[in-house]
């Protein structure tokens, strides 16, 4: 069996948003960029899964729609333990450009599973995975937080809104992970880092796809007014001012 | 010509989403002159779907399938009330169903797609909409260039709009296609109050010291119909359940009423909740940057403030 | 010149960086005040390959260069200088001194489970009568034939308990004075080696510091490293190298409690505003950043200095003094701008504070670290 773990390349979500050029883009100095964190959750479910005994995985792939300046998280991929990588020479126009481009790399390659973070970081788009299902024509599960494979069959377990689901599906298929997928992501080792050297880093061409949206420019959320302080030893008051005041209750 | 909403049901009753989503789809109706269509997919009575009409729909297409959420399933029957409508726009909510569903039905429609969406449209020709971005961070406007548009919406965007309107249902037998999933098991949260559906959350922080003082806060959780969550570090140490964190890397929240109890306000805790319409914290130190995005705000103790809370709003829910 | 790191350096950074904030950060006040050594840690740290992270492929190392050394240094230290100085003592003392010096049969022997982490090394040199005079030592090894008898007492070991392989530096030939000196690798369980009491630290508190007694201790020839007398040039060389490491710890204690400071201040309000906003806050800030950035290139450049073959005991001796000094400056400020909260141990800077003190002090006091530089400007 072998895995694709889709990447994206992210800034870190500590990361300070300042609007720049009449909020046309973000200040992307002093950023630094990182593997989207639910993207790097699907990489380790999908390490930790080969590293099982007698796992029917054989070879963990990683791919990036991306310039050259997303290659660092790529040969990170590599050296917590992904065995190759690819990156689609271009700049991501759109969730469904993106989807395009890595449909084409499956169709070509044959995974059996791909795996997609529930969103990224940076639109939170949650559409590149469920994207390239459709795209394949192939089953997608989304907001999966647990990923098992049993006798050569797929278990997952599934956040579905109002409660959970036990699920089983043909291969190949997406899944599209969340919180619960993996604890902590790996860090790499010095041994990884070594061997990232020699893993083969694969770039290429982009397919002919139009983008379907595009990105106008920004705008900062409003400042909220001053925060009304109310005394500890009146707390009771809080709840009718939220009553009468606000509305709320 | 017409804007298709897909609805939700739970156990037999529309969510409250479905209403936002059909006042969000009459506005974008009143100045394309197209007609409001919902779809409801599930086991739902005449009088239930006859509702929607308040909210701005002429026409119910009502499919009696009610198998679990299959997502290549539920998409196939989009895209065919897509095409039986002549729909040019899709409205969904932009909850696990909607970002299961969303992406897919774009992708087989080839319409471009905005998740997240807070805002009707800002303009129609071109087509840009507000979406949010970084997670609550910023907004970015997303224009769509194609002519079909897939839309997911953030809970709470919206204001519910009332309005008296004829309205026509219809049996609508879709073509399901097999799916491919099966599923084993289903646990149903019955009886409790959705974190991603509440109206109010009272949230909990490492100020609340330990595991065992959450239950004031469960009380008073309870007395104001209210979903309990958590900070990150709660959720890490097992003070709670993971499914209960709310932040940058757990759930995404926008209920009418937050409560942030003992919880400092770390950036990504804040992205996780910058779109509730009120928040109210509690801390003891006074500098806490939770004070910056609060409306309303107590310096003091979780364990002083949470007993006259609880009194307050027992004395509140009495009076009403 | 060229400032800029390459992708595997920053990659190394942020991994020391990852592990010290998400893993080493826990319980790292508890283990401070009990003095407890961080058993797990240096565990991990080993598998993540950080204990034998200068040492070649070859030897089962991590094959890194020592840029990435001092970047990993630093993002340690800003966390856990007793998890650091472990590191830095297998690392850059007896690593280095095993992979640079002893024969192929020791390093096949000593070094592959040192790089490992499977053990970890400690390096014997100061004694109660003589720490900074490293001429002067008392404890012998005498010359038996085929083995050496050793005898004699080691104060201020880092690592002395846990350790696995001792490095000892001991006098065979008295008469020859410091080129009568030997360095003997010594198993920490052989016979005649006791340890003294868990010496009760100011900082630094969980590495594990004792004094070491040998009691004829029978030490075969063949873990004699060098030719006989080689011993204190070993020594010199070695510490040549280990001063590197203890200036990025230097330097990752004083960017610690530099930028628990800058955070403290932004969020801290006094008089109606973020006391950064005072300027009496602001220029302290600002002259700590500009000490730590001059530390830094100092312990950047004494590493580019090794990394290409170059003599660097010069480098490291300005690293380490600097480092060291500004250390104790900025954490001392960086309490002061805490006020109240940085007297208290959960604000981590008074920590950070007791722990610099000790990088003034090891492996070559600062005083030390200006004689051997004024030394230099002599010889010029």
């Amino acid at each position: 069996m072998k895995i694709l773990v889709c990447i994206s390349n992210v800034p870190d979500t500590t990361t300070k948003i300042k609007l720049v050029n009449n909020n046309s883009g973000y200040d992307k100095t002093g950023v630094q960029w990182i593997i989207n964190p639910w993207d790097e959750l699907a990489l380790t479910r999908a390490l930790l899964l080969k590293e099982e005994q007698g796992s029917p995985i054989t070879e963990i792939s990683v791919i990036n729609v991306g310039t050259k300046d997303t290659e660092p998280t790529l040969r990170k991929a590599l050296a917590v333990g992904a065995d190759d990588a690819i990156r689609v020479d271009a700049e991501a126009k759109d969730a469904y450009y993106v989807a395009a481009q890595i449909a084409e790399v499956v169709k070509n390659n044959g995974y059996d599973i791909v795996l997609c973070g529930i969103e990224s970081s940076d639109y939170n788009g949650s559409a590149v995975g469920g994207m390239l299902s459709e795209l394949l024509d192939v089953p997608s599960v989304s907001s999966v937080s647990g990923l098992f494979i049993e006798d050569g069959k797929v278990k997952l377990n599934r956040e579905i809104d109002g409660g959970t689901q036990v699920l089983a599906t043909e291969t190949p298929f997406v899944a599209i992970v969340q919180k619960g997928i993996a604890l902590d992501p790996r860090i790499p080792a010095m041994r990884g880092i070594m061997m990232a050297r020699k893993k083969p880093l694969v770039v290429l061409p982009p397919a002919d796809i139009e983008a379907l949206t595009e990105y106008i420019d920004y705008e900062m959320p409003q400042a909220k007014s001053a925060c009304k302080m109310i005394d500890e030893d009146n707390a009771g008051d809080m709840i009718r001012l939220l009553h009468e005041e606000a509305k709320a209750i | 010509m017409s804007v298709l909403v897909y609805t939700e049901n739970w156990e037999g009753k529309f969510k409250k989403l479905s209403f936002e989503l059909l006042s969000y789809a009459s506005e974008i109706a009143a100045q394309s002159g197209d007609q409001v269509v919902a779809l409801s997919i599930g086991k739902v009575g005449e009088n239930e779907l006859n509702l929607l009409g308040n909210y701005g729909a002429s026409k119910v297409l009502a499919v009696g399938y009610d198998g679990e959420l299959d997502n290549q399933v539920y998409t196939s029957i989009i895209a065919q009330a897509v095409e039986k409508e002549d729909a040019t726009i899709v409205i969904m909510s932009d909850n696990f169903t909607g970002k299961a569903l969303a992406p897919r039905v774009s992708a087989k429609l080839k319409a471009g797609l905005v998740t997240g969406a807070v805002a009707v449209p800002a303009s129609f020709d071109p087509f840009v909409v507000k979406k949010k971005a970084f997670t609550g961070k910023t907004f970015v406007h997303v224009k769509v260039n194609t002519a079909k548009k897939v839309i997911s919406l953030i809970g709470n965007s919206v204001e519910i709009k009332e309005t008296a309107n004829a309205i026509s249902i219809e049996k609508f037998g879709a073509t399901l296609p097999e799916a491919k999933t099966s599923v084993k098991e289903v646990n149903r949260l019955t009886g409790r109050i959705l974190l991603t559906d509440a109206e109010i959350i009272v949230s909990g922080g490492r100020g609340m010291k330990s595991a065992d003082n959450w239950a004031p806060l469960e009380e008073f959780a309870e007395i104001l119909g209210a979903a309990t969550a958590c900070s990150r570090p709660v959720s890490d140490e097992g003070w709670r359940p993971h499914h209960e964190h709310v932040g940058q890397t757990g759930k995404i929240v926008a209920p009418n009423l937050y409560f942030a109890l003992g919880i400092s306000g770390a950036i990504q805790h804040i992205a996780g909740v910058s779109g509730s319409k009120i928040l109210v914290a509690v801390n003891k130190d006074k500098d806490a940057p939770v004070f910056e995005v609060a409306d309303y705000g107590i310096v003091g103790d979780v364990q002083k403030v949470l007993p006259q809370f609880i009194t307050a709003a027992k004395e509140l829910k009495a009076n009403s | 010149m060229n400032f800029e790191f390459t992708e595997e350096q920053v990659m190394i950074q942020q991994a020391a960086r990852d592990y010290a904030q998400r893993e080493l950060i826990k319980d790292v006040i508890e283990r401070d005040d009990n003095a407890i050594f961080p058993t797990e840690h240096v565990k991990a740290l080993a598998e993540l390959g950080f204990l034998g992270m200068l040492v070649s492929p070859e030897y089962d190392g991590g094959g890194m260069d020592t840029v990435s050394y001092v970047l990993a240094m630093e993002e340690i230290s800003k966390v856990d200088a007793s998890a650091s100085v472990i590191m830095s003592v297998n690392n850059s003392l007896v690593c280095y001194g095993i992979e640079a010096y002893a024969n192929e049969e020791q390093k096949q022997k000593y070094l592959k489970p040192l790089a490992r982490g499977e053990k970890i090394g400690a390096f014997l040199l100061s004694e109660p009568e003589a720490g900074s005079d490293a001429t002067s030592q008392r404890t012998t090894a005498e010359d038996k034939g085929d083995y050496y008898l050793l005898n004699g007492t080691k104060n201020w070991i880092t690592n002395a308990n846990s350790a696995g392989t001792y490095l000892v530096i001991a006098q065979t030939h008295p008469e020859k004075k410091h080129r009568g000196i030997n360095c003997l690798i010594v198993d920490r369980h052989a016979e005649g080696v006791s340890l003294g009491p868990h010496e009760n630290k100011m900082g630094m508190r969980s590495s594990d510091t004792h004094s070491v007694m040998f009691t004829d201790v029978k030490v075969p020839k063949a873990d004699r490293i060098g030719e006989d007398g080689f011993g204190f040039k070993f020594a010199m060389k070695t510490l040549d190298g280990g001063r590197i490491g203890i200036a990025s710890q230097a330097l990752g204690i004083a960017s610690g409690a530099f930028e628990r400071s800058v955070q403290y201040a932004k969020e801290r309000k006094a008089f109606g505003t973020e006391i950064i906003n005072h300027q009496v806050i602001a220029f302290k800030l600002a002259d700590m950043a500009v000490k730590i950035e001059n530390a830094r290139n100092l312990c950047l450049k004494a590493a580019w200095l090794k990394d290409q073959g170059k003599p660097y005991g010069l480098m490291s001796a300005m690293a380490k003094q600097y480092a060291a000094d500004i250390a104790m400056e900025v954490t001392t400020e960086a309490v002061q701008i805490h006020g109240g909260y940085g007297y208290v141990k959960e604000y981590h800077v008074e920590r950070l504070m007791r722990e610099a003190k000790l990088t003034q002090i090891y492996e070559g006091t600062s005083e030390i670290q200006k004689i051997v530089i004024s030394r230099s400007l002599l010889n010029d």
